[in-house]
């Protein structure tokens, strides 16, 4: 591969590589960061934890610490690693890549000494080596790294790797396009991975993991034929080791074996044993073309790695605890021969206040935290006709609910609007997966809307039900001048309710119980005293009380009375476990412990 | 019993109930013209034996349930004071009965109806009063009347004004003294029993003319009842051509389904109808106006109404329901002021064998 000089490219092109104001720079040089560590953890088959601080050195200075407990570099390639762009890029192999955006870890330490002329500070340990602590510069007009300074440490950790870079930024809070946003959501959409985050103000965020298994190593494929680009394909053939042209198309590419790479010979005319090395730029076209008139089956698709259904409800439950959670993964495709599926997540109320519904965008896990407006993945949640589903929505405009809607694509290769990559371009196979799984979520919620309406209503009437009984107790008892009655037994009885009822006789203590309800009941009840108490339950003494409880099954309709002696009776009220709370009548409900 | 002991019978079944944690409900007759039928002896429609239940086990059967005993309570005290109310003051007290108030009149109404169903007492012995008048009586008849002032002495043709005299609503109060009559002729509208009046029927023909004021009152209807038992008196009514007219009719003769309860002693069975009949606008000729919807909803509703089974009914109902039209009694003007008085009703009185 021809090592492009890309410095100056860097300078002249700052805001395509996502360091076009301070703020976002700060954002950037976090995320090359964070994604490297991700990366590096999980092709180890390590669990991540990362950590991630950012210290305010001066008015528009800042220092970002993110350190992991990774498999660490290797002392020789430490320098490269961070200190030459474009070092390791990877188009032989296609797989879903975290780290297609930008230019890598490198780009921050050169943004870094642009800024602030401090180099890279990187400290790294594999499980052979002693750690070691380097300060990395780069070479701008040769694109080679310069070891400032190396020094062999003893460090915490038994392996991992950390970095350490002092830049001109910016901090922002309280935006969507903030370093605490960008981890908030990575952290959603690696549940397997704990990021812990220190604030300039000190302030400590922990994102704890939700789940102990590593995400599914997506498994390396070749290029399919249908999805090249040109400027690739002549970058493959310079460096290809195939003998001839013919072998080169059979290794090189996914899903052509014998036959297909004889069509595409004769289609562009050449005999297969030509040197793949010396063709030229009109020849590799006439292969491109080719290309594209052979027909073709769709490429593999176990080179994605989706999140899944299960940890995306989990990572959703965990950081916003709503009423109600689903997501679906939706199955792979393909759009112009590069394989991608679509996942989305949907959480609903519960501790989500917001009237405005929140979207969170990810191409391949990492969240895209800009340009919301112009992305296909915004405008599909958009597109969808959300009133049918019970939220509230403008035509054509993201819905008015406390909503977060998650929406992951995962690809081999996402089509963006820009080379800012910030945005996800309308491919009308993506944009139609995406709304059909948006759909698919969709419905769910509202089936669980229309339940939890049905349940109100149930309530409601409930309630207004209890309160006339009780008034009618009240007024009966008033017109014939008598002593008040207690309605609660005919409202458990008209209402289906389990009733309990505590009465005293001449020093016992008698509990009624009768199951008003359809189905047979099995539940336990409890009862705590002062003193000693004597009954037929099971009795458990602890001081100062003693606590004596009974197991019980009830037919409906049957009724049973329990007679037991006790000194004084603690709890106001019988407590019952076994029983949901709105089919108890004259008990408290007791959780079972987890 | 007394009528306040009874209706706190009704609340001490409500207690009882209650006290044994069964849910509360009370035992009602159906009050609906399913369960109206025809009593032989006294040739009235009551009620039959259908009942329906109050029950609280659902929010309406409690809501009912709650304003019976709160309308018992304010009847309690009622009674206990010696005060009265009309149908309408009772209404209007409901609003300080929090959720228990009544939504429309017509909703106390019928809960008084069920007490006295309940009670088998009038709910005047609630003292409870309606609010709208009785009839005016014009004729040769003189009436004692027991008024808190003193007895009256009233003769209908020459103590009273054009207006007549305006019953009470307590019509047992009333004692017949003399009476010239040979027929009683009740009649809706007012501009009808003013032309009647004005052409001196009542002299020429003996006649007392009853001006109903539209859908009777309970104590129109009582008087009616008393003139032709006591006084063996032909009833007559004369009505516009419609089925709410019809309708009042039938209250007058067969008793109604709001309180068929009182059939016997509201009803008067051998009063007859003298029209207009849908017959009539068809012989006469008579000016008419095309039915309404509901017109045609309420003749289709006569039609399966067990009071107007007979075959004289059944003809005429069907008969308007193709004609399409509906004619006011007063519509006979078409052949000049007099000839209601004149022609139509002697024609029609001689075929009614009261003439």
């Amino acid at each position: 591969m021809k090592e492009i000089s890309v410095a100056e490219f860097f300078e002249k092109n700052k805001h395509i590589l996502g360091y076009s104001n301070p703020a976002k720079s700060l954002v950037t040089c976090v995320k090359e960061a964070v994604d490297n560590s991700l990366d590096a953890c999980e092709e180890a088959g390590i669990l991540p934890d990362v950590f991630v601080r950012i210290v305010r050195v001066d008015k528009s200075v800042y220092r970002i610490i993110v350190e992991d407990n990774g498999p660490g570099i290797d002392k020789i390639y430490i320098p490269n690693v961070f200190g030459k762009l474009l070092y390791g890029s990877r188009f032989h192999s296609i797989k879903q890549t975290r780290g297609q955006q930008g230019l890598g870890i490198s780009s921050a330490v050169l943004y870094a000494q642009l800024t602030t002329g401090k180099p890279a500070t990187v400290v790294s340990k594999t499980p052979k080596q002693k750690a070691w602590k380097m300060k990395i510069a780069i070479n701008t007009k040769k694109n080679e790294p310069e070891i400032l300074s190396e020094e062999e440490i003893v460090w915490h950790r038994p392996h991992g790797t950390r970095i350490e870079l002092e830049i001109v930024g910016s901090y922002v809070r309280e935006r969507k396009q903030s370093v605490y946003e960008y981890i908030r959501q990575t952290s959603i959409v690696n549940p397997h991975a704990r990021i812990t985050f220190v604030e300039p103000d000190g302030k400590v965020h922990e994102f704890e993991r939700v789940s102990n298994e590593m995400p599914k190593i997506p498994k390396e494929i070749k290029p399919h034929p249908h999805g090249i680009e040109l400027g690739t394909l002549i970058a493959m053939l310079k460096s290809t080791k195939a003998s001839n042209l013919k072998r080169f198309l059979k290794e090189e590419f996914v899903r052509v074996g014998d036959k297909t790479a004889d069509e595409i010979l004769k289609r562009s005319g050449f005999s297969g044993r030509e040197n793949p090395r010396s063709l030229n730029r009109d020849q590799a076209e006439r292969i491109l073309k080719a290309f594209g008139e052979v027909q073709l089956l769709p490429p593999p698709t176990d080179c994605l790695s989706p999140i899944g259904s299960d940890l995306i409800v989990k990572s959703l439950m965990k950081e916003f605890k709503p009423e109600f959670v689903y997501a679906v993964t939706r199955r792979p495709k393909v759009y112009s021969g590069h394989p991608f599926l679509v996942e989305v997540g949907i959480a609903y109320g519960g501790n989500i206040k917001s009237d405005r519904v929140e979207v969170m965008r990810f191409a391949n896990k990492i969240p895209l935290l800009y340009q919301q407006g112009g992305c296909a993945l915004t405008k599909a949640v958009a597109s969808v006709n959300w009133k049918s589903y019970g939220l509230q929505q403008s035509k054509n405009e993201l819905p008015n609910a406390p909503v977060v809607v998650l929406v992951h694509l995962a690809s081999t290769n996402i089509p963006y609007v820009s080379e800012s990559k910030e945005a996800v371009a309308s491919i009308p196979e993506i944009v139609e997966e995406v709304r059909l799984a948006l759909q698919e979520v969709g419905r769910r919620l509202k089936d669980y809307l229309d339940r939890k309406q049905k349940l109100q209503r149930k309530r409601k009437k409930e309630d207004a039900l209890a309160k006339l009984i009780s008034l009618l107790a009240e007024k009966v008892c008033e017109v014939l001048e008598r002593e008040p009655l207690n309605a609660e037994i005919v409202v458990a009885r008209i209402m289906g309710k389990v009733y309990f009822e505590r009465s005293f006789e001449n020093g016992r203590v008698l509990l009624r119980v009768v199951n008003y309800s359809k189905a047979r009941r099995r539940f336990r009840i409890y009862e705590m005293c002062d003193g000693s108490v004597n009954g037929d339950g099971e009795v458990v003494n602890s001081s100062p009380y003693s606590t004596i409880f009974w197991d019980l099954e009830l037919r409906p309709d049957e009724e049973v009375i329990i007679e037991y002696e006790c000194g004084r009776v603690i709890n106001p009220k019988p407590v019952v476990e076994g029983l949901e709370e709105d089919i108890v009548s004259g008990a408290e409900v007791r959780r079972s412990s987890p | 019993m007394t009528p306040l002991e009874s209706l706190l019978g009704i609340v001490e079944e409500i207690y009882e109930q209650m006290k044994d944690g069964r849910i509360p409900e009370i035992e009602i007759t159906t009050r609906t013209k399913k369960n109206i039928e025809f009593k032989e002896d006294s040739e009235v429609w009551v009620y039959g034996d259908r009942k329906s239940i109050r029950s609280a086990k659902s929010v309406k059967g409690a809501s009912q349930l709650l304003k019976m005993v709160y309308l018992i309570g304010f009847l309690k005290e009622q009674l206990k004071k010696g005060k009265s109310s009309t149908l309408r003051e009772i209404y209007y007290i409901s609003e300080n009965w929090g959720i228990a108030k009544f939504n429309e009149q017509l909703e106390s109404d019928r809960l008084i109806e069920d007490l006295e169903i309940l009670t088998g007492f009038q709910r005047e012995r609630f003292n409870v009063r309606p609010e709208e008048d009785g009839a005016t009586v014009f004729g040769p008849i003189k009436i004692r009347e027991k008024t808190r002032r003193g007895e009256r002495t009233i003769h209908c043709q020459d103590d009273v004004g054009e207006g007549g005299y305006q019953i009470p609503t307590n019509v047992d109060n009333l004692e017949f003294l003399d009476c010239g009559a040979d027929f009683v002729i009740a009649i809706e509208t007012g501009g009808m029993r003013d032309r009647l009046v004005e052409n001196g029927f009542d002299e020429k023909f003996n006649a007392i003319i009853v001006h109903l004021k539209g859908q009777p009152a309970r104590s129109t209807r009582r008087l009616l009842k008393r003139l032709n038992s006591e006084l063996n008196l032909p009833v007559v009514v004369f009505t516009d051509g419609d089925p709410w007219s019809y309708r009042i009719f039938a209250s007058v003769a067969y008793g109604s389904i709001k309180s068929a309860h009182l059939s016997e002693y509201l009803a008067t069975p051998s009063a007859k109808f003298v029209g207009i009949r849908p017959s009539d606008i068809v012989k006469f000729d008579l000016p008419s106006d095309k039915l309404t919807d509901e017109d045609v909803r309420a003749l289709n509703s006569l039609l399966s109404d067990p009071r107007f089974g007979d075959d004289f009914w059944q003809k005429e109902i069907r008969l308007q329901l193709e004609l399409g039209r509906k004619s006011e009694q007063q519509a006979l003007a078409k052949y000049g002021l007099d000839y209601v008085t004149e022609v139509y009703l002697p024609e029609r009185l001689t075929e009614l064998g009261v003439l």
